[in-house]
C-alpha cells in the first residue's frame, strides 16, 4: 500500500511509523492453534443450562403462567418469571439518559413481539431445559398488532408500547429528530428541477458464526464472574447492575473475545437473566442462543424508509433537500432512537446544500426489536442518498461523479447542522476513485481541493 | 440414559470416554475431553466451524455421533502444530491476515489440511471448492484462499 504523505502535510504530523506497515494481530496465534478461549470454551462442574419460553404471538396480554408441569420435569432446577427480576423493566441507553425504560427482561403482563422472552427455565442439561420449557403453559389474550411504520403512525393504530404512550419515540425536539437550515421551500421554488423518491430497506440479521451467549460462575461472597461475548462490556455491566440491583463490585465481566458481532452483540439480553439464575441457584449457568434463536430473536438492523426530495439547478448545484426518515424500532427502543437520530445528522450527505429540512422518526411496531448493526442509522441512508445523487445527475444530463464534485463539501463550508466543515478529504478521495476506477472527469475537477476553496 | 464406551486416538493420544448414546463428536470433544478447538456455530452442518479430520476425511463433528468413531484417528486444530512448530497452514494464516475473529479458523484449517493432504498442489478453484463448506463472516474469503495457496507452495518447496 502506498501512503500519500502529500495530502494535508501542513496540518498533520508526519512521523507515522505504523500506518502502511504490516503488523501481526496479537490474538491470531491463539486463533490458528485453537487456543483462543471463547465464552463457550469454558466448562464448569455442575453447570446449568438456561432456555427461554418465548411468545408465539406478536402482541398479546398474558392472562396466566403455569409452570407446575415444567417444575416436575426431571433435571429442572429453577424456573424464573418477571416476579424474580429485581428491576424488570429497563432500557439499554438509560445509562446515557435516553429513556423511558420500556422493555421487560421477562415479559410482565404483555408480550409485544413474537419471540419475546416470558419464562426462563434452568436445568441440568440443555435437553431437559428445552423439554421443560415446552411444558410451561402461558395463557394469552391475543391483541391486534401493527407491522408497518406508516400504519403504526396513523391515529387509532394499536398501541405497541405503553411506556412510550404513542408509536414513536418522543425526542426532546418532539415526535422526530429535526434539522433545519436555510429556507427549503424557497430552495425548491428556485430549483430548475425537483425530484422526490422513496427508498426502503428490510431488516438484516448479522448472523455471527458464534451465537450470542454467556456463562456465569458464582465466585462465593455473592460475587459473580460472567464470561460473555458481548460487544458492549460496560453497557452490559452497568445495565446488569441496574436490572439485578447489585453493585458493580459484585459483578466481574470477562470478555473481549467475540466470534463475530457486527453490532449484533451490543444489546444486554443474556447476561442479567443468566446471572440471576446463578444467584438464585448458587450454580454456574450457561445461556447460549441456538442458531435458530440467533436468526429469529436477536435484534436485526432496522427496516427503514427514506423519502428524499431534492431541488437541483441545471449547472449541478443542489439547492434544497427535504428528507423524512422512518426507522422501525420494533417493539422496544434498544439502540433505535439513537440510530434514527444519527440518520438526521447524516441525510444532508457529504454535500454542501444551502437549504435543508430533515425529520427522522423512530417508530414502534410489533416486530422484533431492531438495534445496532454496522453503521446503523446511516448505511441505508447512504444507499438512498447515493442512488438519489445518480438519479439527479441523470435528470440534468451530467456525469454522476462530476455532479458529486460540484456538491462535495470542502473545508470552511457550513454544514446543515451549523458546524463548519473541517478536515474534509472528499474531493481527494473522489479524485483517487476516479483514477482507480478509470472513470475520467474533467480537468477542472481534478484540480479541485477540499483544503483550499477555489483552488 | 445408557452410556456407551468410545475409544479413539485424538491428535495421536489415546482417549476413552463413556458418552450418552446420541452425543455428537463435537460435544464429546469439547465437553468430555476438553479439546475446544472445534467450534459449535450452527449445530446443523452448514457453517463448518466444527470440522475435524476423522481417518483422513473431513467431517462435521456436530453431525457425527461420537459412538461411530470407535477406533478412529481424529485430528483437530489443537493437534496441527508439531513439537511447538506451527504447521505451514497455521503459519500462512498468521502471515496472510487470514483470521479476524478467529471463530471459523479451526474449521477452515481442517478443511485446508484435508485438501493439501489429498492435493498437494491445488488450483485456486480447488481451494475454493475445499473451503466451500466453511462460513466466515468477518475475515472475508480472499485472505484465507491466499493463505492456503501460500501454504501449498511452501509445502511443495519443502518437498523439492
Amino acid at each position: 500500500m502506498e501512503l500519500r504523505k502529500s495530502y494535508f502535510s501542513d496540518v498533520r504530523k508526519d512521523d507515522l511509523n505504523e500506518i502502511g506497515q504490516p503488523r501481526p494481530r496479537s490474538d491470531s496465534p491463539g486463533h490458528v492453534t485453537g487456543k483462543t478461549a471463547y465464552f463457550a470454551d469454558r466448562n464448569f462442574p455442575g453447570m446449568l443450562h438456561l432456555k427461554m419460553v418465548r411468545s408465539p404471538h406478536h402482541h398479546a396480554r398474558i392472562r396466566s403462567i403455569d409452570t407446575s408441569e415444567a417444575e416436575k420435569h426431571p433435571g429442572v432446577v429453577k424456573i424464573l418469571t418477571a416476579r424474580d427480576v429485581p428491576h424488570n423493566v429497563y432500557t439499554i441507553l438509560i445509562l446515557i439518559q435516553i429513556g423511558p425504560e420500556d422493555e421487560a427482561v421477562l415479559a410482565d403482563g404483555k408480550v409485544r413481539w413474537k419471540g419475546e422472552a416470558v419464562v426462563a427455565v434452568l436445568a441440568e442439561t440443555e435437553r431437559a431445559a428445552q423439554e421443560a420449557a415446552a411444558k410451561v403453559k402461558v395463557d394469552y389474550e391475543v391483541l391486534p398488532a401493527v407491522f408497518d411504520m406508516e400504519e403504526a403512525l396513523k391515529p387509532g393504530a394499536p398501541l405497541v408500547n405503553e411506556y412510550h404512550g404513542q408509536n414513536y419515540y418522543l425526542y426532546d425536539s418532539g415526535e422526530c429528530r429535526k434539522v433545519r437550515f436555510g429556507d427549503v421551500e424557497a430552495g425548491f421554488a428556485e430549483a430548475d428541477y425537483v425530484l422526490e423518491q422513496s427508498y426502503q430497506s428490510s431488516p438484516i440479521e448479522h448472523a455471527p458464526t458464534e451465537t450470542t451467549g454467556c456463562i456465569v460462575a458464582p465466585e462465593g461472597n455473592d460475587r459473580f464472574t460472567c464470561y460473555t461475548n458481548t460487544q458492549a462490556m460496560f453497557f452490559t455491566l452497568d445495565n446488569t447492575s441496574i436490572i439485578l440491583q447489585m453493585p458493580g463490585s459484585k459483578l466481574h465481566f470477562v470478555g473481549g473475545t467475540v466470534g463475530g458481532g457486527f453490532g449484533g452483540k451490543v444489546d444486554v439480553i443474556v447476561e442479567p437473566i443468566a446471572i440471576l439464575g446463578a444467584k438464585l441457584t448458587g450454580r454456574p449457568v450457561c445461556f447460549t442462543y441456538s442458531r435458530e434463536e440467533e436468526m429469529q430473536i436477536s435484534s436485526p438492523r432496522a427496516a427503514e424508509k427514506v423519502v428524499i426530495k431534492d431541488g437541483v439547478m441545471k449547472d449541478g448545484r443542489i439547492v434544497a433537500r427535504k428528507v423524512t426518515g422512518y426507522t422501525d424500532a420494533g417493539a422496544y427502543s434498544r439502540h433505535s432512537p439513537y440510530g434514527a437520530q444519527k440518520g438526521a445528522g447524516h441525510y444532508p450527505g457529504p454535500y454542501t446544500i444551502p437549504n435543508v429540512w430533515i425529520d427522522t422518526y423512530c417508530v414502534y411496531t410489533n416486530r422484533t426489536p431492531s438495534s445496532a448493526m454496522r453503521g446503523f442509522g446511516v448505511t441505508i441512508g447512504d444507499f438512498a442518498l447515493e442512488v438519489q445523487m445518480d438519479k439527479l445527475a441523470r435528470l440534468i444530463g451530467m456525469d454522476p461523479l462530476e455532479f458529486r464534485f460540484i456538491n462535495a463539501y470542502r473545508d470552511g463550508d457550513m454544514k446543515a447542522h451549523r458546524q463548519p466543515t473541517e478536515g474534509a478529504a472528499l474531493i481527494e478521495c473522489m479524485q483517487e476513485a476516479s483514477r482507480a476506477a478509470n472513470w475520467p472527469v474533467a480537468e477542472k475537477y481534478m484540480a479541485m481541493s477540499s483544503y483550499a476553496k477555489g483552488a | 440414559m445408557a452410556k456407551v464406551p468410545v475409544q479413539f486416538t485424538l491428535n495421536g493420544s489415546e482417549k476413552a470416554e463413556f458418552v450418552e448414546s446420541g452425543t455428537t463428536l463435537l460435544n464429546a470433544l469439547r465437553d468430555k475431553i476438553g479439546d475446544t478447538s472445534p467450534k459449535g456455530g450452527c449445530h446443523q452442518g452448514t457453517c463448518g466451524a466444527c470440522s475435524v479430520i476423522v481417518d483422513g476425511e473431513l467431517r462435521l463433528s456436530c453431525l457425527t455421533l461420537a459412538e461411530t468413531c470407535n477406533g478412529a484417528a481424529i485430528t483437530t486444530t489443537s493437534g496441527l502444530a508439531e513439537g511447538g512448530v506451527l504447521h505451514p497452514l497455521q503459519r500462512a494464516f498468521l502471515d496472510a491476515f487470514a483470521t479476524q475473529c478467529g471463530f471459523c479458523t479451526p474449521g477452515m484449517l481442517m478443511a485446508a489440511k484435508v485438501l493439501l493432504d489429498h492435493t498437494p498442489d491445488p488450483s485456486r478453484d480447488d481451494v475454493v471448492e475445499a473451503l466451500s463448506g466453511n462460513i466466515c463472516r468477518c475475515t472475508g474469503y480472499e485472505p484465507i484462499i491466499q493463505a492456503v495457496l501460500t501454504a501449498a507452495r511452501a509445502n511443495s518447496q519443502n518437498a523439492a
